[in-house]
């Protein structure tokens, strides 16, 4: 029997108890993908414990999460459907876990948020909808839940469906559908309602996650590689220096010509490496591959390897406008400096500007308070290759390191074009550019030829 | 991309960023099934080299045809091995088949082991494939940061790690206050002093794991197969407390099929794991400790 090729990962959003992990937990039980006896087992401990059986309980699996009876972390589910493989990631809605929603959020392609009945709109179902059109998440479903709590009234339904639409529509987001629900009843998730709900004919949540799209790997883009590693294993007598890294689009072939940027060197792919398989000319977006070149340079790790002979909209730039999730305890503040990773780049940058708040109507503010979420300008201590997000989305997001914490991430909207970018960089004087390393593999190359 | 190539893609990204931010990464291997795939991962990810120590913690009470298999297959794929063990809990008897009680044993045998075998204070037994023989080190240099097989799928708080997870100097595991991890921007910059557990396979389940191995015809220990008895095990461990699952799966192609519509397709893996079935959240209470 063939398995499902496909696999997709979905992110569950929301307010805090508007019930997104009963919701997954419904949609396991119903869909019979949790294991044996785990049901009745949890069923056996709220019974001990004198509590009320929650199907969230499948999955708060820490002991924390059971006690407080609170999501705290991401968790990955693993479901099937007919169509696909799913990872259903459980993100929590407490604003004090934001960071673990991100987490979460950040690895999914489609997403479901969720918005209880009763409450109504609340202020993580606005700030999860930013989030989500911040991490660049298009495919999004609208669960207006608990609608058992309000008997099931369509008025309820239109009037949540007509607000949060308008709030979508603001961060262009286009829902999928808006479906109404009650997760703990299990209606509309795998199975329609028609008794509860008669006014209701769309589709069930299931049938709208089935219904999504795999994000395409886009070997018809431009082709980019940013530059990971560089090996040279030289036991077993194994000369090969091999540039290592996953492809972020596009297709090359071996024969091709080929530039690095920043930096700007030229050569040629001469071999596609691989350990175990059949030899390969042509290698293409999503692979984590390993090439030689004809001709032998000294380029480090964060340089991204493009073709010479395509337009290629990765810029080298040492400001850029962004979009900026700020998770840090203490605010970001202007000329503080940091540590942005890009690709595989790592630079120091600083906040030259703050221009808005998203999601809110304060112009200029001062700094970014924590969970803020802001539209700004960066300087980069030194020039990094880079797109917009709209053009390639792993060259265009970037996270904010900070004294060994990660304290923020963001995608790039454009790069702005200062040509005073360097001198208004003075702070930064003194970085090494590499000068003196290059040097050095220039003579290793002169006289010790066979290595190389 | 099929998914398979997506993970393997995923997971060879992960091993090179963890071996391109530590000096001395290490990477466990417990024979297993899912240590084996890893191990098949890291040739792919260096075409063909291992460039790190590969570690073993054995509690001398592993089933012996993982130890046979286990030292043949280090000499077999040269493979630099170091084996550590808690050596006084086993001469001073603190183990479950003296009288103690599961989880006590586990954290003798696996997380004390685990713990003195990283930080370099507990001896080890060194595998060197150059002169193919087995040295006795009574003190190693500590692993920064080891790779581990763990997958979401295996146990509840194993669904919430991070891929780049910090431990602090005790080994020990703060689940609730895990830092953000945004896309593949692992954060590899850590305090001196952090140990990391880097985990490539979190994304598989059971059945991927199954389908890679078929594919890439990963050689796997046969106890993982029905010999003629209608026995296997589905899960390796130790032998007083892992017991072998009713099966008649002969190899990778029909184990698939158990597990997508056969007998254990609304089993938990770990079902023939008699640790985990002590009370609620005892791995968790293992792994915070320091266990995998």
């Amino acid at each position: 029997m063939p398995t499902a090729p496909e696999r997709m990962n979905i992110v569950i959003t929301g307010h805090v108890d508007h019930g997104k992990s009963t919701l997954v937990g419904r949609l396991l039980a119903d869909t019979h993908s949790l294991p044996e006896g785990k049901l009745d087992a949890v069923r056996e401990m709220c019974k001990k414990n004198g509590r009320v059986f929650e199907y969230a309980f499948l999955l708060d699996a820490l002991d924390d999460e059971q006690k407080q009876g609170i999501t705290i972390d991401s968790a990955r589910i693993f479901f099937k459907s007919a169509r696909r493989e799913y990872i259903i990631i459980d993100a929590p809605g407490h604003i004090e876990f934001l960071r673990n929603m991100l987490s979460g959020a950040s690895r999914a392609e489609a997403a479901v948020l969720v918005i209880d009945a009763v409450e109504g709109v609340a202020e993580n179902s606005r700030r999860h909808g930013l989030l989500l059109s911040l991490l660049g998440i298009s495919q999004v479903v609208v669960v207006v839940n608990k609608l058992d709590a309000m008997r099931y009234d369509e008025a309820v339904f239109t009037r949540i469906k007509d607000e949060y639409a308008a709030y979508l529509a603001e961060l262009k987001i286009t829902p999928a559908a808006f479906v109404p629900a009650s997760a703990r009843e299990g209606k509309n998730l795998s199975a329609p309602a028609p008794d509860e709900m008669p006014w209701y004919r769309g589709k069930t949540v299931l049938e709208i996650l089935d219904g999504f799209q795999n994000r395409a790997a886009n070997d018809a883009e431009f082709f980019a590689l940013p530059v990971q590693d560089i090996y040279r294993f030289s036991n077993d007598g194994d000369n090969r220096r091999i540039f290592a890294g996953t492809i972020v689009g596009g297709k090359i072939t071996t024969g091709e010509a080929i530039t690095f940027l920043p930096s700007g060197k030229t050569s040629r792919v001469k071999s596609v490496e691989v350990w175990n398989a059949p030899e390969k000319k042509s290698v293409g977006a999503g692979e984590a591959v390993g090439l030689t070149l004809s001709e032998e340079i000294y380029v480090k790790r964060g340089e991204v390897m493009i073709k010479a002979n395509e337009s290629a909209p990765v810029a080298v730039a040492q400001k850029i406008r962004a979009n900026v999730i700020w998770l840090g305890a203490a605010p970001l503040t202007f000329q503080k400096k940091f540590l942005l990773k890009l690709g595989a780049a790592k630079v120091e940058a600083r906040l030259d500007g703050i221009e808005r708040l998203l999601g809110e109507n304060s112009n200029s503010p001062a700094e970014l308070r924590r969970h803020d979420c802001g539209a700004v300008v960066l300087s980069l201590s030194r020039p990094l290759a880079l797109t917009a997000f709209a053009d390639n989305q792993t060259l265009g997001r970037f996270v904010i390191v900070d004294n060994y914490d990660a304290v923020g991430g963001g995608i790039v909207q454009e790069v702005v074009i200062d040509q005073s970018a360097r001198e208004s960089f003075d702070s930064f004087a003194g970085v090494n550019q590499g000068g003196f390393e290059e040097e050095l593999f220039a003579l290793l190359k002169k006289y010790f030829p066979h290595r190389f | 991309m099929t998914k398979l190539d997506q993970l393997e893609a995923q997971s060879i990204f992960i091993i090179r960023e963890a071996y391109k931010s530590f000096k001395n990464l290490g990477m466990l291997w417990s024979i297993g099934k899912d240590s084996t795939v890893l191990l098949w991962l890291a040739k792919k990810s260096f075409f063909g080299h291992v460039p790190f120590e590969l570690i073993h913690v054995d509690t001398g009470y592993k089933i012996p045809a993982m130890i046979a298999y286990r030292d043949q297959l280090a000499r077999d794929l040269k493979i630099r091995l170091v084996v550590g063990q808690n050596k006084q809990a086993l001469a001073e008897k603190r183990t479950f088949a003296d009288g103690l009680d599961r989880l006590a044993c586990c954290k003798e045998l696996k997380t004390v082991a685990l713990k003195n075998t990283l930080d370099g204070t507990g001896a080890r037994r060194i595998y060197d494939p150059h002169r193919g023989a087995w040295e006795e080190v009574e003190r190693g240099e500590p692993f920064n940061a080891v790779i581990v097989g763990v997958r979401s799928d295996e146990e509840g708080s194993r669904s919430k790690e991070r891929v780049f997870s910090a431990r602090d100097q005790k080994s020990e595991w703060d689940a609730g206050a895990q830092p953000p991890e945004l896309w593949n921007l692992y954060k590899t910059e850590f305090a001196p002093g952090t140990h990391v557990r880097v985990h490539p396979l979190l994304d598989w389940t059971e059945l991927n794991i199954w389908e890679y191995i078929e594919r890439e015809k990963i050689p796997t220990i046969d106890i993982y197969y029905n010999q003629g008895d209608g026995k296997r095990y589905r899960s390796l461990g130790c032998y007083p407390c892992t017991t072998p699952v009713e099966s008649d799966a002969r190899n990778p192609q029909e184990i698939i099929a158990e597990l997508i519509s056969g007998k254990f397709r609304n089993i938990a893996e770990r079902s023939g794991r008699a640790q985990d079935l002590d009370g609620g959240g005892t791995l968790e209470i293992l792994r915070k400790e320091g266990y995998m």
